[in-house]
């Protein structure tokens, strides 16, 4: 098999907020009943994760759990035991009714770290981004410029954002834009 | 700008977020409806001036249908709620009629 690159190949931008494409990452979508005991139990055994609250992550030691919607969890993991993930999620969720579906290759993931942070993504996302709206371990789905996109914040002040591969070359360059020295707007 | 909060993840979303998706509670007449039903079922739509029921997708968000219940002349919005119904709750319904006494939209009032 030949090797799997992401989709930029961890390029990365220094601005006033560093943006920088954070490599493979294990991906999957997980759909189901979020209040079955059984697919909380198959999601602690795959990622140590709970299952979030709506529009949260949670992180577990193998693993991350974010709220996509009433039925559906974007379980995040290293690229490398993504198989196994869905493999232990599968198997834990026998007889229920629900899904599990590798999309690593279909996406890209952001990183946006630094003070600027906050306004690089509040430039363009119709979300309300001050500290005392959004704060760590909130997950939101809007969109980024144009396309759709997800983002969250981790504990060390840092944003983490999906998007769909396809569009990933787009979204590097609009948060390029957004983080430009010079493009600071000082009020987050 | 409207605003409308998604009844399903509470997100307050601005237009840009949503997706309009046409008439509220449609009653889908498909294959072996008479003509007439189909016809109606396809083509026929509320156009009110005032108040309205409407379908809306948040599509850059949690991706689900919902409905809301507003007005087109004003554009302030009643409420919004699941899709899972076939008609308004009545909470939205009392908030319309203290405000447009008589109001009617279809067999709703
Ligand atoms: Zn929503």
């Amino acid at each position: 098999m030949s090797n799997a690159v992401s989709a930029l190949n961890s390029a990365s931008f220094e601005g006033f907020a560093t943006v920088t494409e954070t490599g493979l990452r294990g991906m999957i979508t997980l759909r189901g009943d979020l209040s079955s005991a059984k697919l909380k139990a198959a999601v602690k055994a795959a990622t140590g994760a709970a299952i979030p609250d709506v529009r949260r992550v949670t992180t577990g030691k193998d693993g991350m759990a974010a709220w996509m919607s009433p039925d559906e969890l974007l379980i995040l993991c290293d690229y490398a035991s993504v198989n196994d993930t869905i493999a232990t999620l599968t198997a834990k969720l026998t007889g229920e009714h629900a899904l599990a579906v590798n999309v690593s290759d279909a996406r890209a993931v952001f990183r946006i770290a630094g003070d600027g942070a906050r306004e690089v993504l509040a430039k363009l996302a119709p979300v309300d981004l001050s500290a005392g709206a959004f704060q760590a371990g909130d997950f939101r789905r809007s969109r980024i410029a144009q396309v759709a996109a997800a983002f969250w914040l981790n504990d060390d002040n840092s944003f983490e954002l999906v998007c769909f591969r396809s569009v990933a070359q787009y979204v590097f360059d609009v948060l390029k834009v957004s983080a430009q020295p010079g493009g600071e707007v000082g009020f987050l | 700008m409207l605003t409308l909060q998604c009844p399903y993840c509470g997100v307050d979303a601005e237009e840009t977020e949503l997706h309009a998706e046409g008439e509220a509670h449609l009653k889908r007449f498909g294959p072996g409806s008479s003509d007439d039903d189909f016809e109606t079922y396809l083509f026929m739509r509320e156009n009110p001036k005032g108040v309205h029921f409407e379908r809306w997708r948040h599509s850059n968000g949690c991706g689900k249908f919902f409905h809301a219940a507003r007005s087109t002349t004003t554009l302030e919005v009643f409420g919004t709620y699941s899709a899972q119904t076939y008609e308004p709750p009545q909470d939205i319904k009392d908030k319309i009629t203290a405000k447009y006494p008589g109001w009617s939209w279809r067999e709703f009032a």
